[in-house]
């Protein structure tokens, strides 16, 4: 089985899941291995995907309420009588509305707390500004103890899933509203601190995360038909993150456009500037929310009007070659 | 459901030495602050006798096990009021009293505000107001829904029932009926701005927890006999969580820290200020004049 499906060149023929929906899947599948596992909710549990952890293991499940401030507090205090908690609610709101409690009792006391912000990114659509959460990448990034996980597809969400609840300390899984590509395979490695590279190429590297890889992707296809072969990285590790990988990148390609469906500043391509400038400077175009809101739509408008899409990636990559 | 943990009658004789206790716990509360220069003594000494109380009568507890896992668990909400947490931590056994001498220095495991792990006893990482009562509530239900057999206690303070996500589990705990899990509030009035009634007005906060369906003890909170009997009295209601509010005095037995504001987050400045300070403890406010200097 190869890392990428092998219609991944045809999005009409990929099936098109939400990553929330791969959450809720890993998340029954981790339940049923370890008992420890509690689920607790802020009055999101359908679409949030946690009702079929609900209806297998209803006294595991906690519903809150809408108190995101004590759904954290309230699942590190069971984390503190031994349990791993999955928090449940809308980015905005966890991490949006719950920062200090994540920052005091989740990280601060290195809990078992992982943190799932479903409705990330202006990819939420017609819901508007108030709830396509931009800002979480960076709010939850600074925490020290704190890891970052941001799944490109469905498949690689269930992986993310069940690899938070064998991590110790605190996680953070971000996740998206719309139905989105699934372009990885069982097969696709994933694992916490690690980079894939899931397209070789050394003229410009790429580096993704979230379901705007699939435009990655499909900006490095268009690419190489102009000659230019783009390296294109899976930076679902988003904390820790795989300096090695992102460093080789550099160093081979001489320049490096970013990718995310997250502000710009304090996000994953915030995080590769950080660590380049340091260690190899290279050239960088970051391709994201550039310090704005977002407004209602269907996701694929707001994509394209906030230039989260493949031709934009592309023009990244040709301005940042010409800078190297 | 979880088994019922009796505590045991005070008698006379074991009163009068938690009374002796709770004093020399607020002696100690005195020096350790005036070492360290900065910390908070009113809400400290106020709760002196609440925290000899419940570590020398009430709790479930092995200082030699602090981490067995079927003692009671004491959440600290309000983290500000450390000093008397660790001088009684110190007293009960769980580490040397001498330990209490580097409060909030470098490298001391006493923290300004506790910390989780970096002492044994502290149960939780406290400071930042209404954090304690969530994490309570998160533990006494685990030990519900798993019918494990250990009391949940949380103190807080009167002021962080400002905050809003004190009564978010206010009302998760009542919805839930944590009757293993028993609040002590410190109703001592004051806040870092002033007194709480002027700064953001909590009364009437006995009808508010019965909204949120507490079931609700007033005692005076120096008056250990009433103290013991409330948590006892508070394992035998099963119909709903227990709040205790304890009226009580900031700054109790210091004649000049006795309910002014001021002292809610400042130590005695100097040796000759906590001699004063000391000597209004040994003489109860000068009312022993037999005491000399």
């Amino acid at each position: 089985m190869s890392i990428l499906d092998r219609g991944w060149k045809n999005k009409n023929i990929l099936k098109h899941i939400s990553t929330r929906n791969g959450f809720g899947e890993g998340l029954v599948k981790i339940a049923e291995q370890n008992k420890n596992v509690y689920v607790l909710c802020a009055d999101l549990t359908e679409s949030t995907q946690s009702e079929g952890f609900k209806t297998a293991f209803p006294d595991r499940f906690v519903q809150i309420g809408v108190s995101e401030q004590s759904l954290c507090a309230i699942g590190a205090g069971m984390c503190l009588a031994g349990k791993t908690v999955f928090l449940s609610s809308y980015a905005a709101f966890s991490p949006g509305r719950n920062w200090e409690q994540i920052r005091t009792t989740a990280c601060l006391q290195k809990q078992n707390v992982k943190i799932v912000g479903s409705h990330a990114g202006v990819s939420v659509g017609p819901d508007g500004a108030t709830h396509q959460m931009t800002e979480d990448i960076a709010l939850m990034r600074v925490l020290p103890n704190m890891t970052v996980l941001v799944p490109c597809d469905a498949i690689e969400a269930q992986k993310i899933t069940i690899a938070s609840a064998k991590k110790k300390g605190p996680v953070y899984i971000r996740l998206d509203r719309s139905k989105t590509p699934v372009f990885t395979t069982k097969a696709t490695p994933f694992a916490i601190g690690k980079a894939q590279t899931l397209r070789k190429g050394n003229n410009v590297a790429i580096i993704g995360c979230g379901p705007i890889l699939y435009e990655c992707l499909m900006a490095a296809e268009e690419l190489s038909k102009l000659g230019i072969e783009a390296r294109v990285i899976n930076n679902a590790s988003v904390k820790p993150m795989d300096e090695a990988t992102i460093i080789k990148s550099a160093r081979e390609c001489g320049a490096i456009v970013t990718a995310e469906d997250a502000q710009i500043a304090g996000g994953m391509g915030s995080a590769v500037c950080e660590l380049l400038a340091e260690a190899y400077p290279v050239p960088i175009e970051r391709i994201g929310m550039q310090d704005e809101f977002g407004q209602s739509g269907n996701a694929e408008q707001l994509l394209e009007h906030y230039k989260l899409t493949a031709p934009w990636i592309i023009k990244a990559a040709q301005k940042v070659i010409k800078r190297k | 459901m979880p088994p019922v943990r009796d505590i045991k009658l005070l008698t006379e004789k074991k009163l009068l030495v938690l009374e002796n206790k709770a004093q020399e716990i607020r002696a100690d509360i005195l020096k350790m602050l005036e070492h360290a220069g900065s910390g908070h003594s009113a809400g400290s000494l106020g709760m002196a006798d609440v925290f000899t109380a419940l570590y020398y009568h009430v709790l479930v507890h092995d200082p030699k096990h602090p981490n067995d896992k079927n003692r009671d668990r004491l959440i600290l909400s309000c983290g500000h009021i450390a000093p008397v947490h660790y001088t009684t931590l110190a007293h009960a056994g769980y580490f040397p009293k001498t330990e209490l001498q580097t409060l909030r220095k470098f490298g001391s495991r006493l923290q300004g505000h506790p910390e989780l792990g970096k002492l044994p006893g502290i149960e939780n990482t406290s400071g930042p107001l209404g954090d304690g009562s969530s994490q309570a509530v998160g533990m006494a239900y685990v030990a519900k829904q798993e019918k494990l057999p250990f009391h949940t206690y949380c103190i807080m303070s009167d002021g962080e029932l400002q905050a809003g996500i004190t009564w978010e589990a206010a009302l998760f705990a009542g919805r839930n009926v944590l009757h293993n899990m028993t609040w002590i509030v410190d109703r001592n009035n004051i806040q870092i701005d002033g007194y709480t009634e002027d700064i953001m007005p909590i009364e009437p906060l006995v009808q508010k927890f019965e909204a949120f369906n507490f079931h609700v003890i007033e005692v005076d909170g120096h008056n250990i006999r009433e103290i013991v009997e409330a948590c006892a009295y508070a394992q035998s209601i099963f119909e709903q969580p227990t709040v205790i509010i304890a009226h009580t005095t900031p700054g109790k037995g210091v004649d000049f820290m006795e309910f002014e504001p001021i002292w809610h987050g400042k130590t005695p400045k100097d040796k000759a200020e906590l001699n004063r300070a000391l000597k209004a403890l040994r003489t109860l406010n000068n009312k022993i004049t037999t005491e000399g200097n």
